[in-house]
């Protein structure tokens, strides 16, 4: 399994990333950590004639935080994510999330930028940033733009980025004090793609429901939000029964597909318990 | 359009020089230009781990990886651990604990738990099955290969260890 051939080039700067992209347009593909797109290009799914390693460009890389918001480098990997202290502290769920994506040597490498990129219903991380209210830098040829991630993900590999753009950074909102979050994955094994998966972000309001957001990955051609789930615990009491009406939204709303992980009513069900799970623990979380 | 291209690389501690060409994966420059068939070709799809090498101070699957990627990198491989005919810590556990049967997976186990001990000296059963997850063995069961990364752990950290194995016990090194 070797990929078609193809040109490489390995650039200094953010600037002559955009060079290239301009000058190849969709003849050229972005490498991040390679982990999504080298096992497409192995099996020829993908075969760009030319392939921009982003390796070297320092610009994409770092996490830190400016004002009420953390700016995470999109070449940022699962690895740093798990091992941030910064992200632990004021970002809890994006650890969690990424503890549970793939296995120790895909984390190395896997990236959050190639990870949202991808357009992978799949993936974990793009349920994270629609529940986390994320924004996507995008910078082009003509400049930056700054697209919300509930503008992004427009369907399987089909996202709002344009074939000569990169994303730069991925900004989020430092977790509101009071608020819990978790991300609730079933997998068959460990490194595998989840068959349903929930993300929530929850607040309270003397012992009220006054903001929530719910985010499915993979029971649907790319991660949704669960909106009626949503609207279902606003101003009410996060107790067994609404966990349970939430759940059923959830399992309402989602459009899975049948395949080696299950058919259609599987994981509409485990999408529902996904989310009984998520409420449940990030409900706790509220409190401590 | 694909012209070869000069890489450069450390490899295990030496440094090497190799005319790929971009799509060739670092896997089979190790294996087909440099001799070093320590690291396996399990599976080719990213899962099995059996291809794991040490690139800069982290484990990857060498066959995701493309040859070119790794210009002024550090690799280390299963051939690099043996120093002067005594054995690593890691491949005297593997040995000592009865943690591999074919020794398929054995090369990727043992770099990976490598950067595991860097990372976690002292790692408990439940943080060894969680950070070798990438690795699969089709022969032993975990337990083990667990003992094995234990033992290592334990020697490294200066301990004097045996062997829990009950046969291996009557065996000397
Ligand atoms: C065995 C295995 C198991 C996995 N399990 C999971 C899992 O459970 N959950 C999960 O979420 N993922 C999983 N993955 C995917 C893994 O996390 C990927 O590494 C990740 O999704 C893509 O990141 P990357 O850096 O490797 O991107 P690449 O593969 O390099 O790129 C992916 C796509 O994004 C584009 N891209 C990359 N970076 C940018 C950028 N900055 N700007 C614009 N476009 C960009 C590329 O051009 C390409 O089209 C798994 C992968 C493997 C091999
Ligand atoms: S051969 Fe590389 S992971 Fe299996
Ligand atoms: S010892 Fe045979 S695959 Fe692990």
């Amino acid at each position: 399994m070797i990929p078609r051939p193809f040109a490489y080039h390995a650039p200094d700067t953010l600037q002559a990333v955009i060079a290239l992209l301009s000058e190849h347009g969709d003849q050229a593909k972005l490498l991040a950590g390679g982990h999504s797109l080298l096992p497409m290009m192995k099996l020829r799914f993908a075969a760009p004639d030319h392939l921009i390693d982003l390796r070297r460009v320092k610009e994409l890389c770092g996490i830190v935080m400016s004002g009420d918001e953390i700016h995470i480098g999109a070449m940022t990997t699962e690895h740093d994510i798990v091992a941030s202290a910064l992200l632990a502290e004021h970002l809890p769920l994006l650890v969690e999330t990424a503890r549970q994506i793939a296995d120790p040597q895909v984390r190395y490498k896997g990236t959050i930028g190639g990870d949202v990129s991808h357009g992978d219903p799949g993936n974990d991380h793009p349920a994270v940033m629609l529940a986390l209210g994320a924004s996507f830098v995008l910078v082009g040829p003509n400049g930056e733009r700054i697209v919300p991630a509930a503008d992004f993900f427009l369907g399987t590999y089909a996202t709002a980025m344009e074939p000569d753009e990169v994303m730069t950074q991925i900004r989020i909102r430092k977790a509101a004090a009071g608020s819990g979050a978790s991300y609730a994955k079933l997998k068959r094994k460990t490194g595998d793609y989840a068959t349903a998966a929930a993300a929530v972000v929850l607040r309270l309001e003397g012992g009220v429901c006054a903001e929530v957001s719910i985010a499915l990955t993979n029971v649907a051609p790319a991660a949704m939000r669960a909106d009626a789930a949503e609207a279902s615990l606003m101003g009410k009491t996060v107790d067994d029964a609404a966990i349970a009406e939430a759940g059923r939204h959830a399992m309402e709303a989602c459009e899975p597909a049948a395949d080696l992980r299950g058919d259609e009513e599987y994981k509409r069900a485990m999408a529902g318990q996904m989310v009984e799970r998520a409420l449940r623990a990030a409900l706790l979380r509220c409190a401590a | 359009m694909a012209k070869k291209t000069a890489v450069s690389f450390t490899l295990n501690g030496s440094t090497v020089d190799v005319l790929v060409e971009p799509r060739e994966l670092l896997i089979h420059t190790l294996r087909d230009k440099l001799a070093h068939t320590g690291p396996h070709i399990g599976c080719e799809t990213t899962h099995c781990g059996a291809c794991t090498v040490d690139l800069d101070g982290q484990s990857v699957k060498s066959c995701t990886i493309l040859t070119v990627q790794c210009e002024e990198t550090q690799v280390l491989t299963i051939e690099g651990f043996a120093k002067g005919g005594q054995l690593h810590a890691l491949q005297e556990g593997f040995m000592q604990e009865h943690g591999l049967q074919c020794g398929f997976c054995t090369p990727g186990m043992i770099t990976r738990a490598y950067r595991l001990l860097q990372e976690i000296p002292d790692p408990t059963e439940e943080e060894i099955r969680y950070w070798m997850a990438g690795n699969l063995c089709r022969c032993t069961g975990y337990q083990n290969i667990i003992k094995a990364i234990q033992y290592a752990a334990r020697k490294l950290r200066g301990e004097v260890v045996e062997t829990s194995h009950p046969l291996m016990a009557e065996v000397s090194l």
